[in-house]
């Protein structure tokens, strides 16, 4: 098992670096960094040559990959910009750990520009992540037990319907609806932007009221494929040998469901989740940019619209990392669960 | 449907399998299974009927309507003369669903196929060959896999936004983002297909019949192309069914974050485009475009689960 876990991670590492490369070379010459920098207005050209020598902008795309990859305090900068390289460089580059400085925000590292909206993200995703998997549980199970029964067919139509729905659709009904609608009949209605509202201030109370419909709007497409899975897998399951030995030697119908069948049955989504979860990292875009949630998603767009592209390394080589990693233990996982998978 | 052949008033009853009836041919085959799914003959008829809305709506209104600008009739709800509305510059929206609707059938059409295209070649070199150019091959395109399909687009979208001019095609004007927007999505949606391509000619190149054919000295190509290829027909078809689908979504989301189709040029992604900024007062604006859009994925996805049932091979219905 050793093994392999090393020879996946071998395998990762010309992954990563293709990857950076393919980015890298994408991301330049993508709007200009230095007309939006922190709201400076940069109009003399001879400024705008003093900052592009100042970023590193001027060098060949290859020489700024590098001091991206592995820093540039081996050679000597141009600080001033005066057109000398005379200062020591002090980038360290990400194989050190050194993500870089964001060129929007200027000087602002760019794992405190990720580390800022992070949170937000996690918080908007693990939250999903825990209604899509309790309630396709729930609805995987119960029409796999009620097979072709009404409600199986009901809920098999609609989630259908649901995982074939647009996100931006379904937010802008589900916005239309609840906040719309509702506050123009009187009832309680749901906010549709932002983390909190600024005149109330960021109370628990607030942000829950305020997640509701971003993580409903982020959970319906994966919860109607999930629970399809769970379905399906669970059928599969109940109609095995053993689940009627357990029928016939009486044992109660919860016992069997959740203990027997269910350990079994579980063993695919397992896969499905860990290859599903890193890319949550992200956020979902879309849905972060219609609710105006301040996490990765968000944070992603601005910065690919300005060119930065410290920033946006930054977030695609994490999200990145986080695929390889999340297979490998997915993969683990998966082996450790089932005994009969053997890697070696 | 059992079919009955038996001749009426005919008193012996013919089991199936003693009818002298001539075998079905696959396509047959699988055309009866299709029809009894009752979901996919609503997706096909629906994907006709939304066809028939986008291309003979042109008879009906021509282009220029479709870009009208009445600068009077602003974000008007629906009426008898606008039955959809307009936008926020006086454009009739039923006007652009339709044209927007040709431009996202194209784009959805087009860009699967690219992506079929990259997605056979790709899978089948690697299946085929293996060793260093499958390893090669598979390396790449987990590459693709790894990065998220829409982070990839955005920054596609933006490097090669506005590298093709506008141009025409049959007397009409084309923004030239359609091209970028159907290149990058055909770019970047290929894997899954490579993965399934591969794994079908790994197990199919064992057989038989391709070592008959390499005996008889069949050319490398024509056992590619003529023997492997057609037998693992089945799921290619599926994935470029639902491959459409994905294509008019994805064109929807980039539209959406105004990276996508420049204007003029309508598609049901970029009428979509800020419509979430009117949406207390203006729900026409984005209700209509975005119902077409679920309507069309959601055909396209029914066609494509009736397609893969009527295909599976271990399917013994007849």
């Amino acid at each position: 098992m050793t093994r392999y876990i090393i020879r996946r991670l071998l395998q990762a590492i010309p992954l990563l670096f293709f990857i950076s490369l393919i980015l890298f070379t994408l991301m330049q010459s993508m709007g200009d960094p230095l007309a939006s920098m922190g709201g400076r207005r940069v109009t003399r050209s001879s400024d705008r040559e003093r900052l592009a020598r100042q970023l590193g902008l001027d060098k060949p795309i290859i020489i700024q990959y590098v001091y991206w990859l592995v820093g540039n305090d081996w050679t000597r900068a141009d600080l001033d910009g005066d057109g000398l390289a005379e200062t020591p460089g002090t980038r360290r580059g990400i194989l050190r750990g050194d993500f870089g400085t964001s060129l929007v925000n200027r000087g602002k590292p760019v794992t405190q520009v990720i580390w800022d909206r992070l949170p937000n993200t996690l918080l908007l995703m693990l939250t999903a992540e825990v209604v899509i998997i309790l309630g396709a549980l729930v609805i995987g199970i119960y029409s796999a037990l009620r097979q072709y029964s009404l409600v199986d067919n009901v809920v098999t139509s609609i989630s259908f319907v649901l995982y074939s729905m647009p996100v931006f659709f379904f937010a802008l009904g589900m916005m239309y609806i609840f906040a719309v609608n509702f506050k123009r009949w009187g009832l309680p209605y749901l906010p549709t932007v932002g983390m909190f509202d600024p005149q109330v201030g960021k109370t628990p109370s607030q942000v829950a009221l305020h997640m509701v419909l971003p993580v409903v709007t982020l959970s319906f497409g994966f919860f109607a494929a999930y629970s399809r899975y769970i379905r399906g897998t669970m059928l599969e399951v109940m109609s095995q040998d053993y689940i009627r030995t357990a029928k016939s030697k009486g044992l109660a119908q919860r016992e069997i469901i959740y203990i027997h069948a269910l350990k079994n049955a579980a063993l695919p989504i397992v896969t499905v989740v860990g290859l599903d979860l890193p890319f949550l990292l992200g956020g979902a875009i879309v849905t972060e940019g219609i609710f105006a949630w301040p996490g990765m998603g968000r944070l992603f767009l601005d910065h690919v619209d300005k060119g930065d592209t410290p920033v946006v390394m930054g977030i695609v080589m994490m999200i990145a990392v986080a695929v390889v990693l999340f297979q490998i233990i997915t993969d683990i996982t998966y082996a450790w669960l089932d005994p009969r998978i053997r890697y070696d | 449907m059992e079919s009955t052949t038996a001749a009426p008033g005919s008193v012996a009853r013919l089991f199936p399998d003693e009818l002298e009836t001539p075998p079905l041919s696959l396509r047959q085959l699988t055309w009866r299974r299709f029809k009894r799914h009752k979901m996919a003959i609503f997706g096909m008829i629906s994907l006709i009927l939304l066809g028939f809305y986008s291309f003979g709506g042109m008879l009906l209104f021509s282009e220029a309507d479709a870009n009208f600008v009445d600068t009077k009739l602003i974000l008007q709800a629906p009426t008898a003369k606008h039955f959809f509305g307009t936008d926020t510059i006086g454009r009739d929206i039923l006007a652009r669903t339709i044209y927007g609707g040709q431009i996202s059938i194209i784009i959805g059409l087009t860009a699967m196929l690219v992506e079929t295209i990259i997605g056979v070649v790709i899978g089948a070199l690697a299946g085929y060959y293996g060793g260093l150019i499958d390893s090669l091959l598979m390396r790449f395109t987990e590459t693709v896999l790894t990065i998220p399909q829409i982070f990839l687009l955005l920054v596609m979208a933006k490097y090669f936004g506005g590298s093709i001019p506008e141009f025409e095609l049959f007397g009409r004007t084309f923004s030239g983002s359609v091209i970028v927007i159907i290149l990058i999505i055909g770019f970047t949606s290929w894997p899954y297909l490579a993965r399934i391509v591969r794994a079908e000619f790994l197990s199919l190149k064992e057989n038989e019949f391709i070592l008959a054919a390499k005996a008889i000295g069949t050319p490398t190509s024509q056992i590619i192309f003529r023997h492997i290829l057609p037998n693992s027909a089945a799921p290619i078809i599926v994935s470029a069914t639902l491959g459409v689908a994905n294509a008019i979504t994805l064109e929807a989301y980039i539209s959406f974050l105004g990276l996508g189709v420049r204007p003029p040029t309508p598609t049901w992604g970029n009428m979509l485009e800020r419509a979430y900024n009117y949406i207390e007062s203006a729900y026409w604006l984005w209700l209509f475009p975005g119902l077409l859009i679920a309507l069309i994925v959601l055909s396209i996805n029914f066609v494509g689960d009736g397609l893969r049932d009527a295909l599976d091979p271990r399917s013994r219905a007849i």
